[in-house]
């Protein structure tokens, strides 16, 4: 099967350029392993991956035009010619390879820490099992930033909007009941950019691979900050 | 070009649990930290854990940290260290609410108080009944951690250096640790960092094998760079081999599956384990299950066209318990296996998994080395904590469970005599211009060119043979031949070149410094493998199939001059309690 990736190698290339490759597809195989075997054939092909299994988020690309985790994107479920390019709107390292710094320093705007001022208890800090769900679909998110950077709104204004990984944290953090700065964490979202720039076109909740939904969050973030000002 | 510097209070190599638990005790303290890790730290392989971690918290039936502290024992197949194995089991109860307080979600009972469920090897009373001991968030547990350790360390301004290899340790003629030598991955720059105190915490090496649950970036680095630096590995026969890997993939299906009820089925569907252990029956030891899974393909019990399975059965739990206790193997079932665990059994196989074995460290996470007579002596300021580090806590074969709690445990020990040993010591060393050089010539190889195997044929012929030798069972003859061929190996090791000489973000080039890595600790595992002459936990002997206490009952060290082989006592003495003395292991 063939396969035509990204090839940018800042040392040596003017400009990116799209490369083919053949590979040998074998039942089950996913696209990690087709990257792989096409670094077999030519090791200065730059990707990253570890895990495999869709846990560390280290391999989110573009694969015919959508963000993906190549390590549980089965290679079947993709329609020849298959097109891989980095994840869109960030700068290029190399190949696959983007600089996902600005991603990462959305994250840390956030404050994304538990704060609690009340004196720690010496066991646990009890929270019931409802108030417990309420953090799910929000703490599993693995930072591999397909969500932002399918996000036009973050193409446009990665420095001031934050994108929906971030604002899917902050959500996390307010919903916990563990959390005492809802009302300093809704204020720092108080900006005509940082929340107020998702218009809902819902590419993050398309890619996530991991079945989150930020722009739901996103509107629990909206609807919070509405009921704080009223 | 002049080599670029930078001067810490204190180097952490690793940013997984025990990396991020150290750095975050430090920060705190308001020392400078510096956390090396070769990938952004949420990669760390720490994410991938499932299951929980073990604390005698008795938030579900009845417990305390002695019946932990036993069941620990003996599951260490009486190898662990007492001392050690008491310090962590009380150690955990604490630990566990730190994180809590930090932030963890952990999944929660109806009284508010954290989720614990049942593993393998758990009793109450010193033997009895089945205990539930494993602190859980959902079966992400590791991923709620790890995630949860980044943040606060956000928050304490811990300095991160991502996407940095650690090349070699540095360190003076003395022996003493100075910092180390990185590699900027993006821009292919070397920089020397240096600390008062240098802590690896470079996690496991589970890509030495073919088929593992563990992470590309498994490849005992840090267990290399301590045998370069003349010191030890202990322990390193003893390789764990999780029972329930997908079948032919090797990704991890949680223990927890079984503490949740879910039970392994062979070809007849009969519920085999109960003839392999008629007490514990699925939620024996992991050594144990593992034994079974194999001695039933082999006597031509195995699921699947090839018979080379077993089936993992779940169904009966319900899809509610499915969604709510085990989403993430659910998921993986489905992409991984083609199978949704709600209607059908997942096929499973052991797949290599955790290596009990490791830098040799006491309790507070300092790296200790044989002098004469059978003393230790510590390296001063080097420590070691997480999988690459051996406390000895888990003897010849670990509890599940007992992983995060141990990387938790002595990564926050290691950071609290940290503190006490900068406070003590509170210069620099001089720097050791030639440890330096040495350190650089180790990449500085990579830049010869020419013709010769390539880093990934030679890879890949390794990891086959250390499958084929030093698996779950293994002989005299087998393994003979195993060393030998890896010998064979690492005699073609200096031929193999780089085809890539750019400088960013090469990561041929970190393949191949990682390979040489696992040359080291792979033939370390073979070595004492093949010295260790009775069965014991995962050190599964059909030539010797009996453990031999008289004369095994001792801890190997590895040392990678000349492959040679020398042995420590265990510690039997506990800090406060009586000794357990070893019994024979029946689940």
């Amino acid at each position: 099967m063939q396969f035509r990736v990204y090839r940018f190698n800042p040392e040596q290339d003017e400009a990116p350029r799209m490369e083919s490759f053949e590979v040998a597809v074998e039942r089950g195989m996913m696209l990690r392993e087709a990257l792989l075997s096409i670094q077999q054939q030519d090791e200065s092909f730059a990707f990253r991956h570890s895990c495999g299994e869709g846990v560390c988020g280290s391999d989110g690309v573009n694969v015919n035009g959508r963000n993906r985790l190549a390590c549980i994107t089965p290679v079947a479920e993709l329609s020849a010619p298959i097109e891989v390019r980095p994840l869109p709107g960030r700068p290029v390292v190399r190949d696959l390879v983007v600089d996902m710094s600005q991603f990462y320093r959305q994250y840390r705007s956030v404050d994304p820490w538990l704060q609690r001022n009340d004196p720690l208890p010496e066991q646990e800090i009890l929270q019931s099992p409802a108030q417990r769900d309420q953090l799910d679909g929000l703490y599993e998110c693995i930072m591999c930033g397909c969500c932002s950077t399918a996000c036009p709104s973050f193409w446009w204004n990665p420095e001031k909007f934050l994108g929906p990984q971030a604002l899917l944290t902050a959500a996390r953090f307010l919903a916990d009941s563990r959390d005492e700065a809802s009302g300093a964490r809704l204020r720092a979202l108080d900006d005509p950019f940082k929340l107020f720039r998702c218009h809902t076109i819902m590419n993050c909740v398309e890619v996530c691979p991991k079945g989150l939904n930020p722009t739901k969050a996103i509107g629990h973030l909206k609807a919070k900050m509405l009921k704080e000002s009223i | 070009m002049t080599l670029l510097r930078r001067r810490f209070d204190t180097l952490i190599l690793g940013a997984g649990g025990a990396g991020l638990n150290a750095a975050l005790q430090l920060a705190n303290a308001e020392l400078q930290v510096a956390v090396v890790s070769k990938v952004f730290p949420t990669r760390s392989h720490t994410v991938a854990a499932q299951g929980g971690v073990n604390a005698a918290l008795a938030n579900v039936l009845p417990d305390n940290w002695h019946w932990h502290m036993f069941d620990t024992v003996k599951g260490s197949d009486y190898l662990g260290d007492q001392d050690a194995i008491e310090f962590m089991c009380r150690e955990a109860i604490p630990t566990v609410y730190e994180l809590e307080h930090n932030g963890v979600p952990f999944s929660r009972l109806d009284n508010g108080k954290i989720y614990q469920r049942a593993f393998g090897g758990q009793s109450q009373n010193f033997g009895g009944e089945q205990a539930a001991r494993t602190c859980a968030a959902a079966d992400r547990t590791g991923h709620a951690i790890l995630h949860t350790l980044y943040q606060q360390n956000i928050r304490a301004r811990t300095h991160f250096f991502d996407e940095y290899f650690a090349i070699d340790l540095v360190h003076d003629a003395e022996g003493v640790v100075l910092g180390a030598l990185v590699l900027d991955i993006a821009s292919g720059v070397p920089l020397l960092i240096e600390a008062k105190t240098t802590l690896i915490a470079t996690g496991g090496c589970g890509q030495v094998f073919r088929t593992t649950s563990n992470a590309r970036i498994n490849s005992g680095d840090g267990m290399a760079m301590a045998l370069r630096a003349g010191i030890p590995l202990q322990d390193m026969e003893f390789f764990q081999f999780h029972p329930t890997g997908i079948a032919g993939k090797g990704m991890l299906i949680t223990e927890g599956v079984r503490g949740e009820g879910g039970y392994l089925i062979n070809s007849d569907g009969e519920r085999f384990m109960e003839r392999y252990a008629p007490n514990a029956k699925d939620l024996a030891s992991r050594d144990v299950v593992s034994r079974a899974i194999l001695t039933e393909v082999w006597e031509g019990r195995g699921c699947g066209p090839q018979r080379d399975h077993v089936l993992l059965k779940v169904d009966h739990l319900g899809e509610a318990i499915i969604a709510k206790r085990l989403p993430g193997i659910r998921e993986s079932a489905k992409i991984f296996a083609g199978v949704d665990p709600v209607s059908e059994p997942i096929p499973v196989f052991p797949t290599a998994h955790y290596v009990m074995g490791g830098i040799p460290t006491d309790r507070y996470g300092q790296v200790v080395v044989p002098v004469k007579n059978g003393a230790e002596d510590v390296i001063p300021g080097l420590y070691a904590a997480g999988e690459c580090a051996c406390a000895s806590v888990h003897g010849a074969n670990r509890l599940g469970g007992n992983s995060l709690l141990d990387i938790l445990v002595f990564g926050r020990a290691a950071g609290q005599h940290i503190i006490q040993y900068i406070a003590e010591t509170p210069f620099h060393r001089t720097m050791d211009e030639s440890s330096v050089d040495q350190a650089m010539a180790r990449l500085d190889r990579w830049q010869r060119t020419g013709d010769g195997p390539t880093v990934r044929e030679l890879r890949e012929a390794f990891r086959k043979v250390m499958e084929d030798h030093a698996g779950v069972f293994r002989t005299e003859e087998g393994m003979q031949a195993g060393y030998q061929q890896l010998c064979a190996l690492r005699d073609q090791l200096p031929d193999v070149r780089l085809r890539d000489q750019s400088q960013q973000f090469n990561t041929a080039r970190i393949e191949a410094l990682e390979l040489e890595n696992m040359f080291d600790v792979g033939i370390a595992i073979a070595v004492s493998a093949l010295h260790r002459r009775e069965s014991r936990g995962a050190h599964s002997r059909p030539d010797y199939p009996e453990r031999d206490d008289m004369q095994w009952m001792k801890h190997t060290l590895y040392f990678r001059e000349g492959d040679t082989i020398d042995y420590k006592a265990v510690r039997t003495k506990p800090l406060t309690v009586q000794s357990f003395p070893p019994k024979a292991r029946v689940y």
